[in-house]
């Protein structure tokens, strides 16, 4: 067993430099305030852009007279969804689609006939000023009818709940399809249901015969926003030659250009977009709000255009994650073995189809050995701005309502938590509920950490204070990625790739390339491309980045490699066969008197053969699942509900950390959502559906005065798919947070917490319900 | 001959079955030979036009998530899945 120091790697393979931690590329300029952010953006000739919002969650457009805003002075375009064309919603228009309904993403942008919630643009103002600008949004005239709101999923799925789209197609299919309005003629459905999905094995029916004990339960939670700190923001120049550049900060310059060519109904390449650092997105800033509408506005005004939101805007207008209601009932033999579960989950869309519910329930058993098994998930809309990914997107909610009834399970049992879910953890080999086998990971060896560390074996003392554990697992994804490596003559790297940097993800490129050609890291310039400079990569989501963009760079060093090889073997005329690359000198492999170095080499290039450059463009499988365990100890406070986060210890396989500190930090702010999820965090609206609590004085997020040092151990069980043996880590660590919480709640005060947020409020009354006060 | 596993929500094209075992030596000839046994399921799957899984869907072949979609390549003693592609955050 280890000796546990604070931020342990538990390493099982070295490398040169990969596993170091070098400070990163992009710290100097971020820590001067030279980074470049959405809003840093300025042209000249620059119009400021002002969206016009819905005060009403749900209301036909009946007119929009604009006429005022036009001859409002300084003002130079007025736009609506009527300045674009109307993407198709038609499902069966779908064929060439993304994941993503464009259709919808478009009415998400600009309203077209109704308002779908409060917040929701309705048109657009571009003048000199901000100031301008909004005093003449105010000037527009909308002709409303109002209609009466569905908020929650229990009301849209009453029989007599008003319909948000009339015509939506309501689907149920293998396929996470984003949904659609139905065919011209198609007689309406009348449903919010936008789709509904099942996984099953195996025979549930017998495996709870089978059982001898079985919990149920369910729980709630509420729709919660990412929070990053830099709202979103972009400013778009559209050129008289017809071509449009965007400078924005997203999670993906190609989504941005993608995205707003297929809005603006012009070819990907009029459109360049241009990565600017990012201030945080979490999976909401994989889609676009304000690019479109800056192209549109510029595109009218014929100058620069920049569009940048408020944090209200924020709140009330971009993509919180879903609120969701989850049953679940789980069934095990007296010594300890799952044998049955079944769930059901309701999530909040937003007001147009694809919340995370399916993700929610593919991931909601995933770590688990259970042979029978059967979850039913629904996705129904709701008079909320449009849920968008938020960090392992449902996952989260589901693992909440699992791992709390798996606590339950344990205690009934009898069974030390981790034991019992060392019992039942899945394996290589494995099925998992939704049927594919489980491919190599470190659940066992996760769990096996947490269950050696200090933490978990010093005794916590004290009233109302209570230790709660609970695990998380998330697929990862992978995807299309491009990288470019250009060898200068001073033997240096500019290193070109397409992954925009949210987590330190420049510094793990770095460090593959370094790693492959032996050169120091701090001779590799990483730079994230744009969308005419790199090929095409996806999203920085889905813990993909280093993944996908780390295996380009991999690919694109070897090929450098190659070449400086094959440069040595030109120099001294022998088959390059015959040259040895070790340590960025090369050699003959016989004759030891032939030898150059990288620089050197590098500085001989051009008379060599030309410029050295290694590219590639890669779409790997195998990103291989992330398992997350969780330890929390909190203190109860029960004259006012406040619970404190007394030590928090987060345990995860991360494969290999290509830089450790970067995936420490991605742990440890995984866990501090977590921490605020649990504890503070949702969307508090009034009955006519307006936000109530759209600041961050009101929304309140976890600071560092709220949290002890969250302490990390990262667990290396390397992704055998992987070079170097990487993992997703982004998003895993958001997963187990709140149920670690309650549970640790539960042993505090004895208080089962089953709905989010638990506040203060919610605690004294579960104390009072308890004391049958 | 490549075991198909079923979606709970196609099986009632297949009589219930939840598992089919079916020829072909990539998804694409995969899905056809379904397709042929089981009319009506390919719809559900892929485009027809294009030939193109449905974004949405992500196949898992021998536990692995493929990038390749109708192209990847299916072995004798294959296990294949659809289900609902993942995104993320």
């Amino acid at each position: 067993m280890p000796e546990y120091q604070p931020n342990m790697v538990l390493s099982n393979e070295e490398f040169d430099v990969i596993g170091s931690r070098p400070v990163r590329h992009d710290g100097f300029d971020k820590v001067t305030g030279r980074a470049r952010y959405g809003a840093d953006t300025n042209l000249a000739g620059l119009l400021y852009g002002k969206i016009l919002r819905s005060p009403h969650a749900h209301a036909v457009i009946k007119s929009i007279d604009t006429s005022a805003a036009e001859a409002h002075p300084g003002v130079y375009a007025v736009v609506t969804s009527a300045d674009w064309p109307e993407t198709s919603t038609k499902l069966s228009d779908l064929a060439e689609g993304a994941l993503q309904n464009l259709g919808f993403l478009s009415m998400n942008v600009l309203a077209r006939g109704k308002a779908l919630y409060k917040g929701h643009a309705i048109a657009a103002v571009a003048a000199v000023s901000p100031h301008v600008a909004e005093e003449a949004a105010a000037k527009i005239k909308v002709n409303y009818e109002v209609l009466k709101p569905v908020m929650t999923a229990d009301d849209g799925l009453k029989p007599d709940a008003p319909i948000l789209h009339e015509r939506l197609a309501s689907i149920s299919n293998p396929a996470l399809r984003p949904g659609g309005l139905l065919d011209d003629g198609a007689e309406s459905m009348r449903t919010n249901i936008a789709n509904e999905f099942e996984f099953r094995i195996g025979d549930v029916e017998q495996g709870f015969k089978d059982s001898d004990v079985i919990v149920e339960k369910e729980t709630s939670t509420q729709a919660i926003h990412q929070g990053y700190i830099e709202p979103h923001a972009g400013t778009a120049h559209w050129q008289h030659d017809g071509k449009l550049t965007i400078w924005s900060s997203s999670q993906g310059q190609f989504s941005v250009r993608d995205m707003t060519a297929r809005f603006l109904g012009i070819p990907v390449s009029d459109v360049k977009a241009i990565p600017m650092e990012i201030g945080g997105g979490f999976g909401a800033k994989t889609i676009v709000y304000v690019e479109p509408i800056a192209a549109l506005l510029s595109r009218k005004s014929g100058r620069p255009v920049k569009v940048q939101m408020t944090r209200t805007e924020v709140f009330e207008a971009t993509g919180p994650t879903s609120g969701t209601k989850i049953k679940v009932k789980i069934g095990a033999t007296k010594d300890g073995k799952i044998v049955a579960a079944e769930a059901d989950l309701v999530y909040e869309a937003g007001a147009f189809p694809g919340s995370p519910v399916s993700p929610g329930a593919q991931c909601m058993m995933g770590q688990y050995d259970i042979a029978n098994a059967h979850l039913t998930a629904k996705d129904v809309l709701v008079n909320r701005p449009k849920s968008a990914a938020y960090r392992a997107p449902g996952a989260p909610a589901s693992a909440f309502c699992m791992e709390t009834a798996l606590d339950e399970l344990a205690e009934k049992l009898g069974m030390d938590p981790l034991e019992f879910r060392l019992l039942n953890s899945s394996k290589e080999g494995v099925r998992r509920v939704t049927g594919p086998m489980t491919p190599k990971v470190g659940y066992i060896e996760t769990l096996q950490a947490a269950k050696d560390h200090d933490h978990y074996n010093t005794k916590l003392e004290g009233k109302f204070r209570g230790r709660g554990v609970a695990t998380g697992f998330w697929g990862n994804n992978s995807g299309p990625a491009a990288a470019v490596a250009v060898v200068n003559s001073d033997g240096t790297i500019s290193l070109t790739e397409g992954s925009p940097d949210i987590g330190g993800s420049r510094a793990a490129m770095a460090l593959h390339v370094a790693e492959v050609l032996g050169i120091p890291v701090t001779d590799i310039k990483p730079t994230v491309g744009d969308t005419d400079s790199i090929g095409f990569t996806s999203n920085t989501g889905g813990s993909s980045a280093t993944f996908k963009s780390g295996w380009a760079c991999y690919e694109a060093a070897q090929s450098v490699k190659k070449q400086m090889t094959e440069r040595a073997a030109k120099i001294w005329e022998i088959p390059s066969e015959d040259v040895e690359y070790k340590e960025a000198i090369l050699q003959h492999k016989s004759d030891p008197e032939l030898k150059l170095t990288f620089k050197q080499i590098a500085a001989r290039m051009i008379p060599t053969g030309g410029p050295i450059v290694g590219s590639a463009g890669v779409n790997p499988p195998g990103a291989g699942p992330s398992i997350a365990v969780h330890i929390a100890d909190v203190e109860v406070d029960t004259d006012t509900g406040k619970v404190e986060i007394l030590r928090y210890t987060a345990v995860q396989d991360a494969g290999k950390a290509i830089h450790p500190s970067y995936v420490e930090g991605q742990i440890q702010g995984g866990v501090v959502q977590g921490i605020g999820w649990a504890l503070n965090e949702e969307y508090v609206y009034n009955d006519d559906g307006v936000m109530l609590n759209s600041s961050f004085l009101d929304y309140r997020m976890p600071t560092s005065l709220d949290l002890p040092m969250i302490d990390t151990v990262i667990v290396e069980v390397a992704n055998p798919s992987h070079p170097y043996g990487v993992r997703g880590v982004g998003e895993v660590p958001i997963v187990p947070p709140m149920a670690a919480i309650s549970n640790a709640i539960y042993d505090a005060i004895g208080v089962r917490m089953n709905h989010l947020p638990m506040s203060p409020d919610k605690v004294l009354e579960a104390l009072w319900a308890k004391n049958g006060k | 001959m490549p075991e198909v596993w079923i979606p709970p929500k196609l099986q009632q094209l297949t009589g219930g079955k939840q598992q089919v075992q079916v020829e072909g030596s990539t998804v694409r000839q995969v899905i056809n030979s379904l397709e042929r046994q089981y009319p009506g399921v390919k719809e559900f799957l892929c485009d027809e036009v294009e030939e193109d899984l449905y974004p949405g869907i992500a196949v898992i072949v021998d536990g692995e998530t493929s990038q390749l979609g109708m192209l990847q390549k299916v072995q004798e003693n294959s296990e294949v899945h659809f289900l609902p592609a993942i995104g993320g955050g």
